[in-house]
């Protein structure tokens, strides 16, 4: 565990150098102690996939005191036992309808639409971190088989749901918005919802594992087909 | 949504102007990220002369955001208000009034904010606060992710922004040896920190030693400057929380400076992050403008706010009668 410096009233705290799930489980515990013994002094935490950062309150506290408060509430960290995250079952409609990328990702993986669904709903994932936009959750990782590099020209909009993968992360994008993940079918779950309680179905350290359901179960659910693309888009893609 | 019918009516909403109190706290585990004014003390003082909380106490207040200028709104209510900030021509009822200073208006005056002659970003407050009810516990507006004022985006021509009445006298006056002035360059100090390491020291004097320019290509995300590129030794890192002020370098080696309504986590290596005193500076400089870097200890950064706030505090604003 290293603790560094990262702006006037924020500290970071690095649990490794790499994605894994015993670092992981690691940062979501240490976001636990934080909140119980430092919460008076916290103005918000972000975890992410290997780092915690601390943002505290400068009219409070200083960074020593945080420092050494941190060094003595997370001494035990290493050694703890590491709580399991709820696992999420989320459905999802895969198909070259839902899913453009998909019958192109496929064919650069040397494999059948089929086999890459299967692949994707095979593995467990686990939520690293939550950001980049409101509810988006990184869900890793993804087998390497199916994992494949961002596309070199982002779309201009991802539809709500859009179930996607980059690398070896995988996600479902909690809103209409731009977006550079190859995207392999639907989700009828909201990642977020403002209006909801709990407003997201994840959170960090949570187990997650996607289930195929067809179309129908899709609309059933509450999902929506996105309007048809701009035909200019769809000229040369897998559909035509 | 407030349930207060009247207020001020939108008359012209401006090129960019949005509702804001100190920011959205707590939040960034859905990854939502903080909103709020850019520059906070301009704000602060907008908020004070009209007798609201400021500074530390101010969370709750809700106040416009109102970037270069453009606005038009007519009160239905009588009150006080203010302005602070970026110089732009105010106007009530078509007579110049003061900024600085906290003004009675009645039902039917027409409020004009002109476009700004020095600063970028000027707040208006008035007595009481605009009443927005709070999302995710604040009414900042984030636009980016629809969150926040009234239906998460920019003021719209026709819209009402809820607010109380309040009595007309008791209007306060910033003297003006108090008033900041904006101008074309702003020396901002750094805490370095986060992959500070991966900056050789070479690298680093180069980035402490120019001025770099305020490119067009900033917003309340971040502010991209140009200038002398400085390379890190890595490329990338497995991506992290992102501070307020955080300056991120991309391969192009063109500092951005991170703002309030930054992305809460991101890939890009940092060599450190700006004191929040002095993004409020960043963010009233237009695009060509200068900036240059300075470094600081943490200690320096908790010594200059504990001073900044207890002078906040120390300055008083004087009764005035009405211009």
């Amino acid at each position: 565990m290293q603790i560094s410096v990262a702006g006037e009233n924020a500290l970071i705290i690095y649990f490794g150098e790499q994605t894994s799930p015993e670092v992981s489980a690691k940062v979501q515990q240490a976001v636990e102690i934080i909140r119980r013994d430092l919460h008076e002094l916290i103005v918000d935490l972000v975890p992410s996939y290997a780092s915690l950062l601390v943002i505290y309150d400068l009219m409070k506290t200083d960074h020593h005191h945080v420092r050494n408060h941190l060094r003595q509430s997370l001494s035990g960290l290493d050694n703890a036992h590491s709580a399991e995250g709820r696992l999420v079952t989320l459905p999802a409609y895969y198909s070259t309808e839902s899913g453009p990328d998909l019958q192109q990702l496929a064919d650069n993986a040397g494999l059948s639409v089929d086999e890459v669904i299967e692949i994707h709903q095979q593995q467990e994932y686990r939520v690293y971190a939550i950001g980049f936009a409101p509810g988006f959750a990184y869900l890793g990782e993804v087998d390497p088989r199916i994992a494949a590099p961002r596309l070199s020209t982002p779309r201009l909009k991802v539809p709500r749901g859009a179930v996607a993968i980059a690398d070896r992360q995988t996600a479902v994008y909690p809103a209409e918005s731009p977006g550079g993940w190859n995207l392999i079918g639907l989700c009828p779950t909201r990642m977020f919802n403002p209006d909801a309680d709990p407003t997201m179905p994840v959170q960090a350290g949570d187990r997650v594992r996607f289930e195929a359901i067809s179309r129908e179960q899709f609309i059933e659910l509450g999902g929506e087909l996105p309007e048809q693309p701009d035909p200019s888009e769809q000229l040369g893609g897998p559909l035509t | 949504m407030s349930t207060t019918t009247t207020g001020f009516k939108v008359i012209q909403p401006g090129i960019l102007t949005l509702i804001q109190d100190a920011g959205r706290f707590g939040q960034h585990g859905i990854g939502l990220t903080t909103g709020g004014p850019l520059d906070p003390l301009a704000f602060n003082w907008a908020n004070r002369l009209c007798g609201n909380a400021s500074g530390t106490n101010s969370s709750g207040v809700s106040a416009l955001e109102v970037s270069i200028g453009g606005l038009v709104l007519e009160a239905q209510i009588e009150t006080r208000l203010c302005v602070a900030g970026a110089a732009m021509p105010l106007k009530i009822n078509g007579e110049e009034r003061e900024l600085w200073r906290s003004h009675p208006v009645m039902a039917g005056d027409r409020i004009e904010l002109g476009f700004a002659s020095d600063g970028a970003r000027a707040y208006l407050a008035v007595a009481g606060g605009f009443d927005i009810a709070p999302s995710f516990g604040s009414s900042a507006t984030v636009t980016r992710e629809g969150i926040g004022g009234i239906n998460g985006t920019k003021l719209q021509a026709g819209e009402l922004l809820p607010a109380n009445p309040a009595k007309r006298d008791g209007c306060l006056v910033l003297p003006e040896s108090y008033r900041p002035e904006y101008g074309k360059h702003a020396n901002l100090r750094v805490i370095p920190g986060y992959q500070q390491h991966a900056f050789s020291r070479l690298q680093q004097r180069i980035f402490f030693s120019n001025d770099y320019k305020v490119s067009d290509r900033c917003d309340r995300m971040g502010f991209r400057l140009e200038g002398p590129e400085i390379k890190p030794s890595i490329d990338g890192i497995l991506s992290e929380g992102i501070c307020h002020g955080a300056i991120q370098v991309p391969a192009d080696g063109q500092p951005i400076v991170l703002l309030n309504d930054r992305q809460t986590i991101g890939g890009y290596p940092k060599i450190g992050s700006v004191l929040s005193l002095d993004t409020a500076a960043l963010a009233q400089l237009m695009p060509g403008s200068t900036v240059s870097f300075e470094p600081i200890t943490m200690e320096d950064a908790h010594n200059i706010h504990c001073l900044a706030a207890s002078y906040f505090e120390r300055v008083k604003a004087q009764p005035c009668d009405p211009q």
